[in-house]
C-alpha cells in the first residue's frame, strides 16, 4: 500500500534522499501538504539552495531547480519579477541563508518582494559534514570547532528572524516554527503562502535535527531540539 | 554614447527586465534602460551586488523573460558565479561587459583584460557566446544578435566592449525590422525538475560532452569574422577598439566578430598564402594565447604586440606593420 503522501509529492523519487532521521521530511511533509490545500501545484516553482536541500530538487511535481550556494533567494527576486502570477518558493539552509547569502537575503526583505523562503536551521553545514554555521551554538562541537564553539572567536549565535523583524514591511511575515512542532509548523507555512499572494516577502526558519552530524541518537536528539528551541524561541514575529 | 546604444538595442531585442550594480565604464546602460522603461511594462533592479544581478538574469530567464545585466572588472569576477550556473543549465544570459583596466581595480577606462573571464571565467570549459564589436553601430546589431542566439543556443551570451566604446559618441542606425519575433524565442524553461548538482563523474562527463557538441554546431553556424584591407603576405589579428584602429590604418586585417567561438575554419582559410601573423591586443597575450593555440601546427611566423591597459592609434598600427 502506498504511503498517504502529499498529493504534489513526486512518487518517482521516493523514498527520498535526505539521511535517515533527518527533519528535512517533516518540513517537506507539510509544505507539500499547505500546497496541496491551496491548490497551487500548478503555479508555483521551487527554487533550492546548495546544501541538504538541494536533495529536494525532485521531491515535489513542481517545477524546480538548484542555483548556487546563497543564491537561491536573488534568483527567486528575479524569477517573481519576470513571472508575478506564480508562488515562488525558496527552501535554504542556514548557511547558504546567514551566511554566504546574507546579504541577498536581507535586500529581499528589505524590497519586500514578494516570495517565500523556508530556512532550515540545523545549526551546521550538513551536506559537508558538518561545520559550524552562524547559528550553531556556544560550545557545540562541529568539524570545523572540535573543542566547542567559541563566541569570542566565531561570534554569538545568529537569529534570522530577529534580524529580518527590524527592517521587514508592514505586511511582511517572518516566524519560526520546529519540526518538533508540525502542526505549527504547517499553519506558519499556510499563513506564509497567503502573505506571499498578496504582495508581500515571507520567511520562515525551520529549526531541524541533524543526527548523522550531531552523532546523537534518538533521545540525545530530542534533548538537543529542547536546546535549540529555548535559544531560538518559536513564534510569528511578524 | 556606446553604453546608450546597447540599452536601446537591449530594448529592441525584446529584453523585458534589466538587473544591474553600478560600475564604471557601463553603468549608463542602466541609467539609460530605467530611463527608457519609465513608461513601459519592462522593468529593472539596482541590486545589492553583481551576482544578485547575475541570479536575478537566471531567474528571469527561467521564468522565460529576456533579461540582462552589464558589467566590469571586478564585476565581472563576481558574475562568474551566475555564468557558471547559466552555462551549466544552458540559461539564456545576456552580459555586457565593458572591459577595464586590471587586475583588480585597476583602471576604470579601457583594456582588452576581460577576454579570459568572458569565455573562461566559469569552473567547466568556456561553453559560451561572446561577440566583441568595433564600433558604435556593431554595439547594436551585436546585441541584437546577442539575445536571439542566446535563447536560440541557450549559452551565455556576451558583447565584450570596452570603456573607448562605452563612451564614444556618434551617429548610429537604428533598424526596427532587425527586431526579434519574441514569441517565437521567449519561453519559459524552468517547467520541470531541473537539476544542477550530479552524482557521478560519469553524469557530469555526459553534460559537458552534449553541451560541447551543441557548442559546435552553433559554432559552425554563427562564427563571424571581417576581413579589410590589401591582401599581404603579413595580416593583423585584433578585435574591438583594436581592430577598429587597425581598420583605419588600411592594412590587411582579419577580425573576428565571435571571438568565441573563434572563427577558427575562416581565419585558416584565409591566410593560405600568409606568411607572417601580428597579433595586436590590449592585454599581454590573452588574444595571442588564444589565437597561437588555434593555429598550431600550421608554419606560420606569429608576434604577438601585447600592451595591457593601453590602447594602438592607426598611426603605431602602420609602424608595427611596416616592420
Amino acid at each position: 500500500m502506498e504511503p498517504n503522501f502529499p498529493k504534489c509529492f513526486k512518487s518517482e523519487s521516493k523514498p527520498h534522499k535526505f539521511c535517515p532521521g533527518c527533519g528535512y521530511g517533516i518540513i517537506l511533509k507539510n509544505l507539500g501538504l499547505v500546497i496541496d490545500e491551496q491548490g497551487i501545484q500548478k503555479n508555483s516553482v521551487l527554487l533550492t539552495d546548495i546544501g541538504c536541500n538541494l536533495l529536494a530538487w525532485d521531491f515535489f511535481d513542481l517545477p524546480t531547480c538548484q542555483t548556487h550556494h546563497g543564491r537561491t533567494v536573488a534568483t527567486a527576486v528575479g524569477f517573481k519579477m519576470a513571472d508575478p502570477q506564480k508562488n515562488v518558493l525558496c527552501l535554504i539552509g542556514d548557511g547558504g541563508g546567514y551566511a554566504i547569502g546574507l546579504q541577498n537575503l536581507i535586500h529581499a526583505c528589505l524590497r519586500n518582494n514578494p516570495i517565500t523562503i523556508i530556512l532550515v536551521n540545523n545549526t551546521n553545514y550538513g551536506m559537508t559534514g558538518g561545520q559550524f554555521a552562524p547559528t550553531t551554538l556556544d560550545g557545540q562541537i562541529t568539524d570545523s570547532t572540535p573543542f566547542g564553539k567559541d563566541p569570542k572567536i566565531f561570534g554569538k549565535t545568529f537569529k534570522g528572524p530577529e534580524l529580518l523583524k527590524t527592517i521587514a514591511w508592514e505586511k511582511a511575515y517572518i516566524a519560526r516554527g520546529s519540526t518538533s512542532n508540525p502542526g505549527m509548523l504547517k499553519s506558519y507555512l499556510k499563513t506564509a503562502l497567503e502573505t506571499q499572494k498578496q504582495g508581500n516577502f515571507s520567511f520562515i526558519e525551520v529549526l531541524s535535527f541533524c543526527p548523522l552530524n550531531w552523532k546523537t541518537d534518538a533521545k540525545e536528539t530530542l534533548e538537543k531540539m529542547k536546546e535549540l528551541e529555548n535559544y531560538f524561541p518559536q513564534g510569528e514575529l511578524k | 554614447m556606446g553604453n546608450e546604444v546597447l540599452a536601446k538595442a537591449a530594448f529592441e531585442a525584446g529584453a523585458k527586465i534589466m538587473f544591474g550594480y553600478p560600475i564604471t565604464p557601463t553603468t549608463e546602460v542602466l541609467a539609460t534602460w530605467v530611463r527608457l522603461v519609465e513608461k513601459s511594462d519592462r522593468k529593472y533592479l539596482q541590486t545589492e551586488d553583481e551576482m544578485a544581478a547575475g541570479f536575478g538574469v537566471c531567474g528571469s530567464v527561467l521564468a522565460g523573460v529576456p533579461a540582462f545585466t552589464a558589467t566590469a572588472g571586478p564585476g565581472t569576477i563576481l558574475m562568474q558565479d551566475p555564468l557558471s550556473m547559466a552555462e551549466a543549465m544552458r540559461l539564456p544570459m545576456v552580459v555586457f561587459i565593458g572591459q577595464r583596466g586590471g587586475p583588480s581595480t585597476g583602471q576604470v577606462i579601457y583594456s582588452q583584460q576581460e577576454l579570459n573571464l568572458a569565455i573562461f571565467g566559469g569552473n567547466g570549459e568556456g561553453l559560451r557566446l561572446v561577440y566583441a564589436p568595433s564600433s558604435l553601430q556593431e554595439l547594436y546589431d551585436l546585441t541584437l544578435k546577442a539575445f536571439t542566439n542566446a535563447w536560440k543556443y541557450r549559452f551565455p551570451t556576451f558583447v565584450l566592449y570596452d570603456g573607448y566604446l562605452g563612451k564614444m559618441k556618434g551617429p548610429v542606425e537604428i533598424s526596427e525590422q532587425q527586431t526579434v519575433n519574441s514569441n517565437q524565442l521567449f519561453r519559459p524553461i524552468l517547467t520541470n525538475n531541473m537539476r544542477n548538482c550530479y552524482n557521478l563523474e560519469e553524469e557530469v562527463y555526459e553534460l559537458n560532452m552534449k553541451n560541447f557538441s551543441d557548442w559546435q554546431k552553433m559554432a559552425d553556424e554563427i562564427c563571424e569574422y571581417e576581413i579589410t584591407g590589401k591582401p599581404s603576405e603579413t595580416i593583423i589579428i585584433a578585435y574591438g577598439s583594436v581592430a577598429q584602429a587597425a581598420k583605419d590604418a588600411g592594412v590587411f586585417l582579419f577580425r573576428p566578430i565571435t571571438v568565441w567561438p573563434f572563427p577558427e575554419k575562416h581565419l585558416k582559410e584565409k591566410i593560405k598564402s600568409v606568411k607572417k601573423l601580428l597579433i595586436l591586443e590590449s592585454s599581454l597575450g590573452q588574444l595571442g594565447r588564444l589565437v597561437k593555440n588555434l593555429l598550431y601546427g600550421l608554419n606560420l611566423e606569429i608576434e604577438i604586440f601585447a600592451k595591457p591597459a593601453l590602447g594602438f592609434t592607426p598611426e603605431e598600427i602602420l609602424k608595427i606593420y611596416g616592420t
